[in-house]
């Protein structure tokens, strides 16, 4: 890296550049917490969302095949399609940046939570409808605990692709951090602007993955020490 | 504001939306010309990797790797930084950055195309007497053929959906119908930001179904319904 350039009276036009981000670290900042804020919020819903939707797909077999095939189009629509489709009713903000991002790591979160669910054990499933336990019963006691792993999964995927979802976002004007790395480009090709946006969107996503990870080891102590 | 969708049909209905310099017809043929270049530049790069390291049965780790990291990086950010590197602006760096995001599902389909070959037709061609590459050409790769068709298909429909995104850039194909609505005001252009969105949707549905047609025709009979499409695709999912 190339801090000593931003020594020079001329610095040019770097990729990495210390002093941009000292002098402009209020815009970052804010940035940054506007791109994790989005993406919590998104994962969150869509976890709400996906979660009733898996179990809903688990107990009626009937119901797997739409949900999943659902899913499965909204996932085939280019992201910019979707924001062109909800901006013109939504507006221009947070509120379509959002809608666009949940509806991505919807399919995400249901098909790895519904796979969690089909890999129970039928034996396990059979012993607990034995001890006398109910549909419900089963299923948050047994069925969904098991589960957890694939759901954990599906969480940390469509985690890391919301962040990266989330710069997209700059063509209703709530980007993010795809905000910095837009504005770079207009400002006349200005490199650090673009790196920094760049590194920090990978870093988010590599952090929230990381915590995502801890969360499920923390939440599956049975698992530990088995080799994944 | 009045009608979006109204005027959306009257943005499509009008022919000189269609036929005019820029037109959806120009962006069309730049949308189709830049995916297809990446998705070849892909398959260029990735499926002979992936064969081959799919064969030697290492780089397993690589292949997780390569689409972790793809899928974390925006496609914005290379979109934008690779136009100032020494590929220069327009078309090639559009390309390159579009073929970035085609490689990690031809990689990983051709990685478990080839690890998933019965392992023993795999020893019964080297009792048989063939050499290394020769059970790769002869054995490997033909029955990883349904495995490489779903990963192409993957592949081809991410590229282009994500060949909208290009229009961030100026580096043309249909999302520039989107910005160039959005460049209006959102009453003004609403319109034919959806017609833009109904295009650029509509091709990648299209894309979708004709390709799931070949993987169907490519794949022999006895092969089908061993693993449901949903599987082996979700191995490498990525945003677009």
């Amino acid at each position: 890296m190339s801090f000593r350039l931003s020594y020079r009276a001329d610095p040019g036009n770097p990729w990495f550049s210390w002093q941009y981000v000292r002098d402009n670290s209020d815009t970052i900042l804010a940035a940054l917490r506007d791109h994790a804020w989005l993406t919590a919020r998104a994962v969150l819903i869509a976890a709400l969302v996906a979660l009733p939707l898996a179990v809903a797909a688990h107990w009626y077999r009937s119901l797997a095949g739409p949900i999943l095939a659902l899913t499965g189009v909204l996932y085939t629509i280019p992201s910019l399609a979707l924001f062109a489709f909800l901006a013109p009713y939504l507006g221009i903000g947070a509120l379509t940046v959002l809608s666009v991002v949940v509806l991505y790591a919807l399919l995400m979160i249901v098909r790895n939570a519904l796979a969690g669910l089909a890999q129970v054990p039928p034996e396990v499933r059979e012993a607990a409808e034995g001890m006398g336990y109910g549909r419900w019963g089963r299923l948050f006691r047994v069925e969904l605990p098991l589960a957890l792993p694939g759901v954990l999964t599906g969480l940390r995927l469509a985690t890391v692709s919301t962040v990266a979802l989330v710069t997209v976002g700059v063509v209703v004007g709530r980007g993010g951090l795809g905000q910095l790395i837009f504005a770079g480009f207009q400002n006349n090709f200005y490199k650090a602007e673009i790196m920094t946006g760049t590194l920090l969107c990978v870093l988010l996503a590599l952090a929230l993955d990381l915590l995502l990870a801890g969360l499920g080891r923390a939440v599956t102590p049975w698992l530990r020490g088995r080799s994944r | 504001m009045s009608n979006p969708v109204g005027e959306a049909v009257r943005w499509l209905n009008d022919p000189l939306n269609w036929t005019n310099p820029g037109g959806v017809l120009d962006r069309l043929g730049e949308h189709l010309g830049m995916s297809a270049a990446a998705v070849l530049l892909g398959c260029l790069v990735a499926w002979p990797l992936g064969l081959w390291l799919g064969h030697t049965g290492r780089g397993g780790g690589l292949v997780v790797l390569v689409s972790n990291v793809t899928l974390a990086v925006p496609t914005l950010a290379l979109l934008t930084i690779l136009p100032l590197t020494f590929l220069g602006f327009g078309r090639p760096s559009v390309v390159v950055a579009l073929a970035v995001f085609a490689v990690p599902p031809l990689l990983a389909n051709a990685y478990t195309g080839v690890r998933q070959a019965d392992p023993e037709a795999r020893d019964a061609a080297r009792g048989m007497g063939l050499s290394g590459g020769q059970v790769l050409r002869r054995v490997e790769l033909p029955l990883a053929v349904p495995y490489l068709a779903a990963g192409f298909r993957t592949a081809a429909v991410q590229v282009v959906a994500t060949a909208a995104l290009a229009s961030f850039v100026n580096g043309g194909g249909l999302g520039q119908i989107i910005r160039a609505g959005f460049g209006l005001d959102i009453a003004a252009g609403g319109g034919q930001i959806i017609a833009g969105g109904v295009l650029v949707g509509g091709l990648a549905m299209l894309v979708e179904l004709v390709l799931a047609l070949v993987e169907r025709l490519v794949t022999p009979r006895s092969l089908r319904p061993a693993r449901s499409r949903a599987s082996r695709r979700a191995a490498a999912v990525a945003g677009s």
